[in-house]
């Protein structure tokens, strides 16, 4: 595969010009964007780290040798890498024909525009490219000042709970829920805010200690380890706060994937159809939106479900109620709002499972299927994980409830995971969920005593 | 307003992900390590012409969280229209676990991750602290095998190393150029030397008898096992040694020495007499390999099963073995049946020499222990005691 001469680049950016003139006619409102062309180690570097410039771990190493190993093979070509930013930034292989490129830029447009206009966006920070750079720099430092064994495994423990984070939590500390001196609020408090700054953060040594116990039982894992730890040292409370803003960024994107690369995948379709293509480039196109369009008999192919979700909605509420979608929805309301009996039978969606060696499908149900969906969709497939007691018995231990759905956890997984919990804690941890609907199951986890289950 | 932009940079300098991918690599081979107990026994390998890759199960790499349980839920499914219920529509391999892939119902059925890797590449790490034990220095002899060899032509030398036929070429070049292409008028200049290297030889002479049971005693365990140990060790020995002699003895009530090929692969019946494979072992060092010069170490691998009536002579024998050894290593195999200590290794055990090293194996996993015991640093440490 060769390079992109330079008077493709040329024609490439005309289309891009061209493709940029189209969405904003049909109306589109995209952040501006920036493309970058690069070879295809770098692509499939940013892919597996996520963005580029991301701090160094093993597990983006993982990631990388899998995406190298699926290109080197032929098996994968990644089609675009777009960063949420603002400017949006955007990657473009160099070893790709200007009509894959075009493709590639008016799928970038559609995903920019659901940056800029979906609500779930809205609190995400715009500028993340430079705080994971800054991040991956202090995260370095702790390397060099602490060992890298020891921020390894710091942060082997960290990434494993690092799906526990409240989008919607407060990036300060809690106020303490109660304390014995604590001040009535008074009308006039305002005024004299300044005053307050002047005040130690914790006048008394105890209520740090009575906040382990959370008012409402807690979501953000990650934050109550990194505020009420009684062992991790200042830097170490600093790398559970880089990955909780990290993946605070990238929650959005995993709560609208289908319907972000729905309405990326709709737009390509409907601007390459605007664009003055040849014959040839025709076909070319043709070949490969039915390639991204592919559906997969063993797993959801996000692009197709949330395309064809797309022209169903289209076709029964015009198109203007797309934008109105593309604004208010996220993948479980999308599903919840706008998934049919019809649309499951047209799309052939099943449930299927495993029996003995063989994969069957087991049920056609069109809301069996829906209530599957909403349950591997939007951050669903991860389980809700609450902290109930920082201070368990009176000795600072963890205690944390799984909030049972009807779907049971993983256990051999969930030991493992509370192995990593208790590097980040210290003291003993404790999990309950259930066995079943009916039974209650108690883990806990101590490196003296190991695993132990109480029913 | 300026929205759109285009650029292209050098990237040649970067790769981070490389890196990382390399620190990956380095805990995968941290993970096999960790594993070895269990790598080492596998049929697969041993049975192996040795070039295959192998390919090792990593748990310890596992990117653990909390997740449901992957096998009690159906997963999600698109067809190309007009599926029904009890339709195929795939397979997963009968030696896969269960559970799916980093995405939900990526890829059901693959739980772990497997590196693969050769013989070779995992030997090194099997073999990495490795090394023959009581290796004595005086009688270590560095056979200096002095080979003088001709390797550079100089301007000046002594003159008994005269390289004439370089001589006379350069002589008729000379005049040549002159127009005068003949032999004469000999100068200095003309005159070759050849200088010489001395290379010196150094061999440690080591050879290890490897004597197995192959008695009808012995079942389908004991011997996968004796193989497995000697498979290891005579990779081991080839790796790590350039100048070690191997035989191999095999015995039942006769022993007799066997090439390498018959003693991997051929098995026998009958009674048990130890004492004909050390019989045969005394013999072959007092033809073959004289103490003085051979660092010896006879290996002997049985499920203990011995005629009682032969013990007091198999123990006199082994002593007179470990008296020319260097160390004398005896491997049992007793897998749950026997509860009570065999009598062979009862008979040996009543030796007291330091140089003799026991193991008894009951299972696939004390393979490398026994490696190690043998080899290991730790075989040192007693060794030097």
């Amino acid at each position: 595969m060769s390079k992109m001469t330079p008077a493709q680049l040329a024609q490439l950016e005309a289309r891009i010009a061209e493709v940029w003139e189209v969405g904003s006619r049909l109306g589109l409102r995209p952040f501006p964007t920036h493309f970058e062309i690069v070879p295809a180690t770098v692509m499939y570097e940013i892919g597996s780290y996520g963005m580029p410039g991301r701090f160094s771990h093993w597990t983006h190493g993982k990631a990388y040798q899998v995406q190298k190993t699926l290109y080197d093979y032929g098996l994968s070509k990644i089609y675009e890498l777009v960063i949420n930013t603002n400017p949006c930034h955007a990657f473009l292989l160099d070893t790709n024909t200007v009509l894959q490129n075009t493709l590639v830029v008016a799928h970038v447009l559609g995903h920019s525009d659901f940056f800029a206009n979906n609500a779930y966006f809205a609190r995400t920070s715009r500028r993340m490219l430079d705080t994971v750079s800054l991040n991956a720099e202090r995260i370095e430092r702790y390397e060099f000042e602490h060992g890298e064994t020891e921020v390894e495994r710091l942060l082997d423990a960290v990434l494993s709970i690092q799906e526990h984070v409240d989008l919607y939590a407060s990036d300060e500390e809690d106020e303490p829920a109660e304390t014995p001196t604590a001040r009535q609020p008074k009308p006039y408090d305002d005024l004299w805010r300044y005053d307050r700054s002047a005040e130690p953060r914790n006048p008394d040594p105890s209520p740090r200690r009575s906040r382990r116990r959370p008012a409402e039982p807690a979501r953000d894992l990650l934050a109550f380890i990194r505020d009420h730890s009684p062992i991790l040292d200042d830097w170490e409370r600093d790398v559970v706060s880089i990955v909780r803003a990290e993946m605070q960024y990238f929650i959005p994107q995993i709560q609208t994937k289908v319907l972000n690369e729905g309405w990326a995948s709709y737009w390509h379709a409907r601007i390459m159809r605007e664009l003055d293509l040849s014959a040839d480039e025709h076909l070319e196109f043709a070949r490969l939106h039915a390639a991204i369009l592919q559906p997969s008999p063993r797993r959801l192919n996000p692009y197709y479900l949330g395309y064809q979700m797309l022209l169903d909605i289209e076709r029964r509420h015009g198109e203007r109620h797309l934008f109105e979608v593309r604004e208010v929805e996220n993948d479980i309301s999308l599903i919840r709002n706008y998934l049919t009996r019809e649309l499951v039978d047209e799309l052939d969606l099943y449930l299927y499972e495993r029996q003995g060696d063989e994969l069957v499908i087991v049920d056609k149900d069109w809301e069996a299927v829906r209530e599957r969906l909403i349950g591997e969709l939007g951050g669903n497939q991860t389980p809700v994980i609450l902290v109930e007691d920082g201070d368990y018995e009176g000795n600072l231990e963890l205690y944390l409830r799984h909030s049972w759905d009807g779907r049971k956890l993983d256990l051999d997984w969930a030991e493992k995971t509370m192995e990593h919990i208790y590097r980040l804690w210290g003291r003993r941890v404790w999990l309950e969920t259930r066995a079943d609907d009916e039974s209650r199951l108690v883990l806990s986890y101590h490196p003296r005593e190991g695993h132990k289950q109480h029913r | 307003m300026f929205s759109i932009s285009l650029t292209r940079d050098d990237w040649s300098l970067h790769r981070k992900g490389a890196i990382d991918q390399a620190r990956h690599m380095q805990k995968v081979k941290e993970a096999i390590k960790q594993n070895l107990a269990d790598i080492v026994s596998e049929q697969s390998i041993i049975t192996s012409d040795g070039k295959k890759l192998v390919r090792v199960p990593i748990r310890t790499l596992e990117e653990y969280r909390f997740r449901f349980d992957p096998n009690s839920y159906p997963q999600v499914g698109q067809g190309e229209g007009g599926s029904k219920v009890g339709d195929v529509i795939g397979r997963v391999g009968p030696g896969q676990g269960p559970g799916q892939g980093k995405q939900a119902g990526d890829q059901p059925g693959i739980d772990y991750y497997e590196a693969e890797l050769t013989v070779e590449e995992l030997g090194q790490l099997i073999f990495e602290d490795l090394e023959l034990p009581n290796l004595e220095e005086k009688r270590l002899r560095e056979l200096e095998s002095e080979a003088v060899r001709f390797t550079d032509i100089r301007k000046h030398g002594p003159f008994a190393n005269l390289d004439k036929k370089r001589t006379i070429r350069e002589n008729i070049k000379r005049n040549a150029k002159r127009g005068n292409p003949r032999f004469g008028e000999l100068k200095n200049d003309d005159l070759r030397f050849k200088t010489w290297e001395r290379d010196v030889k150094r061999e440690s002479n080591a050879v290890v008898i490897a004597m197995m049971d192959v008695s009808g005693s012995m079942g389908t365990f004991e011997k996968y096992i004796s193989r497995a140990f000697y498979y290891w060790m005579v990779r081991f020995l080839r790796t790590r040694y350039d100048h070690v002699e191997i035989r191999f003895i095999a015995h039942h009530t006769e022993a007799k020495e066997v090439t390498e090929e018959e003693f991997f692969t051929r098995g026998e019946s009958g009674g048990t007499r130890a004492s004909s494979a050390y019989q045969l072992a005394l013999q072959m060092i007092e033809e073959r390999f004289d103490p003085e010069s051979w660092n010896i170490y006879p290996f002997h691998f049985s499920d203990g099963d011995n005629w009682p009536s032969d013990n007091d002579l198999c123990r006199r024998l082994a002593e007179q073995l470990i008296e020319r050894s260097n160390q004398f290593g005896y491997g049992e195999i007793r897998q749950g049946r026997y509860t009570y200590q065999s009598t062979l290794m009862h008979t040996l055990e009543r030796i007291n020499s330091p140089k003799l090293v026991t193991v008894t194996i009951s299972d696939k996993v004390d393979v490398y222990p026994a490696l190690r015991r043998f080899f290991g640093p730790e075989a040192r440490e007693v060794a030097r005691v």
